[in-house]
């Protein structure tokens, strides 16, 4: 029916799977001229044990399906949502599903247990550079500080929520070479969170899970449980 | 009525057995008919004399296809013509008369035999021309409108033609004349002899005979005046009144109605009934009931066009033709060339350029119907003697079936040269996985329009002429035929496309084209256009990947509108209206599932049960303060409980 199989990981009958279901949720509204979200969605979609769902193009025209949308809440560990950083926040599909999935009495209130658990996180690309998002930049705001709303919206919901993969100064991204170090680290992340070996604990108090993605991949590799 | 039903089934036989494979050989329909005639007639002698009988029958063809040019052609592009109509048309006559007159003078033995020739063979074969002009789609090239001008002229030049004829008779042919016929009588024939068909008896009386020169003008302007002003102001109301009755076949009599109508009083005051109707076409192309007048007449038209084209095949006189092989070839020839050569140095005169000059040349440079009538009317006038006129008979029908050769050369040797290398490149971007759109009526038109506004290469087929003509003109690469036939499939590049889009307006061959291209083309994304359900059902089964109702978007659409003009909030209704549509596919689904296309509906138990379970369920919903939408539409953006506040802190 739909234009974009979803890419979950088949797993054969006979290999259970065992690491953490990924779904990452992918808001951008004009794909085509991507720079940095187009190779990183590209690269997640060959990932097993990954369900890459491309907002805009499963709902062109924002006709959330709500059931649809919390059966695929309940199927993974962890949820994703990927997008460009729109007025320090996220495009405005992602704020529609936001009001309609996350349901009281499923997300949140009373009965609302369904998330409780789960991993959270955002992936953005901003344009402003990393300076900007300090009290002295301009955007006067650390960019973990900037997405606070997202932040207490896991938390209500019950679930641990991690600092987002951010990529700063995004326009220039692809002039300055620094698409492929980005979206290899973007693996990295995925990967090692999927097969556990990324430390949740520690990255929760990071100001960005690509602050020091070599120290919360080593540290779960030496034995430290997330 | 054996030997009539026999008559019918050895032409109608002989027609569908040339035509498909004078197509096939890409020779045209003319062509075919004409081969079919001289097969029955001349070579197997199957058909007799009856043929010229059959023949001034079936010029009446020749006055359904000037009514539907004219139909094609509104008031303001007839007026844009006037120049070339009395300029290009005008021109042509004289010039053509003249030059076959002079050389005439130099073998005949009167200076007015001379000049009758010239005059008969100045006409060229509108029935002929317009057939294969608009079967190519040409009839709105440059070269094809100043062809139809000077056709056109040729047609009013008939009527000055006939009242001159006369007065060049000499008593020593007077004598040998079978039958010097009453003027009356022969006038009937008024250009295209459509109203002795019509009349049936050959008599049809001129209510003109014998009124001085200033009531006859009188009649004439009224009988004008009658046409022009009915067309314009009874036939809608007309129209209106028959289409109401939705009795498919009162609206095509009434068509034919009008069409025999016009011709009749055009006969009945000396007036070509062809140039009659064609007023009236042009009167009438501004109407909303063109299309349905147009998709009436066709048959007939293409019918009698078909079964004239047959008699002229089947009156070819081999015995004088190898009698006087030589003779026969060399005047036809000769006519030709000089008419070819005349329209050559006319087509300069009035800047035709490249492509459209030589179309216009090769095009007109036969002798024509009207030749035959003006010939028999020329001969019981006592101008041309009968062993001449069968000569000359023969160079007519002789160089009409050379006319669809012309056309043949001009498409290989004529296009390819003119266009060169130019063709190549776009052949290349085809290349580019494009999409196919059957069918350019009101749905396709807006599908294309989208794609092309989206950059996307298209190709558009469909049936009709005149959208194709349209199409093109805008840049658009449209195809005239059947898009459920293979060839024209090829030849709009159906290796390539990704994509075809069926928004034909047959059920049936909507169907049919589906199935045959999921047969042969398993990558090939099919979108259709279904009618209803039923049809959208048929059209999955068939192998369609998305099958759409053509007035169901609208419809909710107007539904959504027709809530907010009750007073509803635009973003509540369009909430109800996305669950309503949910909803609906939903149902759609479930009862897909238990269709039968041969089960009548009446007797499918199953279906029947699961509609009237889901009908009642509906009902009760309904009672229940409609549960199933409501939840629905207020299921999101619906506020936490009141108090739930409470918990949270606890």
């Amino acid at each position: 029916m739909t234009e974009h199989p979803e890419a979950v990981a088949p797993t054969p009958a006979s290999v259970p799977f065992l690491g953490r279901r990924i779904l990452i949720l992918f808001a951008h509204p004009s794909l085509d001229r991507s720079e940095a979200n187009a190779p990183m969605a590209a690269a997640a979609r060959r990932l097993d044990g990954i369900t890459f769902v491309d907002l805009y193009a499963e709902y062109p025209g924002s006709e959330i399906d709500v059931d649809r949308e919390q059966q695929r809440l309940l199927a993974h560990q962890v949820v994703c949502f990927q997008h460009p950083l729109y007025w320090y926040s996220t495009p405005a599909i992602l704020k529609e599903w936001q009001d309609l999935v996350l349901e009281h009495g499923f997300a949140y209130g009373t009965g609302g247990t369904a998330l409780h658990g789960k991993v959270f996180f955002c992936a953005i690309t901003a344009g402003g550079a990393a300076a900007a998002y300090c009290a002295q930049g301009y955007n006067h705001f650390t960019i973990r500080e900037l997405l606070r709303p997202l932040e207490q919206t896991a938390l209500l919901c019950g679930m641990t929520y991690l600092p987002p993969f951010a990529l700063f100064g995004a326009r220039t991204a692809v002039e300055e070479g620094r698409i492929g170090a980005h979206v290899a680290d973007w693996m990295r992340v995925l990967t090692g969170l999927r097969d556990g070996r990324l430390d949740i604990a520690r990255a929760a108090s990071q100001p960005r899970l690509n602050h020091d993605l070599d120290g919360l991949l080593d540290a779960a590799d030496a034995g430290v449980v997330g | 009525m054996g030997a009539v039903l026999f008559q019918v089934i050895v032409y109608l036989g002989a027609a569908v057995i040339a035509v498909p494979v004078a197509k096939r050989l890409g020779l045209g329909s003319v062509l075919g008919y004409l081969i079919a005639g001289i097969v029955i007639g001349p070579v197997f002698h199957i058909v007799g004399s009856e043929t010229e009988q059959l023949q001034h029958f079936a010029e009446f063809g020749v006055v359904m296809m000037l009514f539907l040019v004219g139909l094609e052609l509104k008031p303001q592009l007839l007026w844009q013509m006037r120049a070339r109509l009395l300029g290009l048309g005008g021109l042509q006559v004289l010039a053509t008369a003249g030059a076959i007159a002079a050389v005439g003078v130099l073998f005949l033995a009167h200076w007015q035999t001379a000049l009758a020739a010239g005059l008969l063979l100045a006409l060229s074969s509108t029935a002929i021309v317009l057939q294969t002009l608009s079967e190519k789609g040409l009839m709105r090239t440059d070269g094809g409108r100043a062809g139809f001008a000077v056709l056109l002229f040729q047609d009013i030049a008939v009527i000055p033609m006939l009242a001159v004829i006369p007065l060049l008779a000499f008593p020593e042919i007077a004598q040998v004349a079978q039958h010097p016929a009453g003027a009356g009588e022969v006038a009937a024939h008024g250009g295209a002899a459509a109203g002795q068909g019509v009349a049936d008896h050959g008599a049809a009386r001129s209510l003109v005979d014998g009124l001085p020169g200033w009531a006859y003008t009188l009649v004439v302007l009224g009988a004008v005046a009658a046409v022009v002003l009915g067309g314009h102001f009874l036939s809608r109301p007309l129209f209106r009144f028959i289409a109401a009755s939705n009795l498919r076949e009162s609206f095509t009599a009434a068509a034919l109605f009008l069409v025999v109508g016009i011709a009749l009083l055009m006969t009945l005051v000396d007036l070509s009934p062809a140039l009659g109707t064609f007023l009236a076409g042009v009167v009438l192309a501004d109407s909303e009931f063109r299309h349905e007048l147009e998709s009436d007449i066709e048959p007939f038209k293409g019918l009698l066009l078909g079964l004239f084209f047959i008699t002229v095949g089947a009156g070819i006189d081999f015995g004088v033709l190898f009698a006087e092989l030589a003779t026969v070839l060399g005047l036809t020839l000769g006519v030709m060339a000089v008419k070819g050569a005349l329209l050559f140095g006319l087509g300069r005169l009035f800047h035709l350029r490249a492509a459209d000059h030589w179309l216009f040349t090769l095009s007109l440079a036969q002798a024509g119907e009207f030749g035959f009538v003006l010939l028999a009317f020329s001969t019981q006038n006592a101008v041309i003697p009968p062993e001449l006129a069968k000569l000359l008979s023969l160079v007519i029908a002789l160089s009409m079936l050379l006319t669809p050769v012309l056309f043949i050369g001009y498409d290989r040797l004529v296009l390819p040269r003119l266009r060169g290398d130019a063709a190549q490149p776009t052949d290349s971007i085809d290349e580019q996985g494009s999409v196919i759109i059957a069918g350019a009526g009101r749905f396709g038109q807006v599908v294309n329009r989208l794609l092309v506004a989206a950059g996307v290469r298209t190709v558009v087929l469909d049936h009709d002429a005149g959208i194709v003509e349209r199409m093109r003109r805008i840049g658009i690469r449209s195809y005239f035929g059947d898009a459920s036939r293979p060839d024209l499939l090829h030849a709009a590049g159906i290796g390539q496309a990704t994509a075809f889009v069926v928004a034909i307006d047959d059920r049936d061959r909507a169907v049919a084209l589906v199935e045959y291209l999921r047969r042969e083309f398993p990558q090939l994304r099919i979108l259709a256009r279904a009618f209803d359900v039923d049809h959208l059902y048929l059209l999955r089964t068939a192998g369609a990947d998305l099958a759409l109702r053509e007035v169901f978007d609208a419809s909710l659409e107007l539904g959504a509108a027709t809530l907010r003009a009750l007073g509803r909030h635009p973003f509540a209704v369009e909430k109800l209206r996305r669950a309503f549509h949910m909803h609906d596919l939903e149902t759609l689904e479930e009862l897909c599932e238990l269709w039968d296309h041969d089960l009548e509906f009446s007797k499918n138990r199953a279906l029947l049960e699961r509609v009237r379970a889901r009908t009642a369920e509906e009902l009760t919903l309904i009672a229940r303060d409609r549960t199933l939408l409501h939840d629905r539409t207020e299921r999101g953006w619906t506020p936490p409980p009141k108090g739930y506040t409470d918990a949270m802190d606890g």
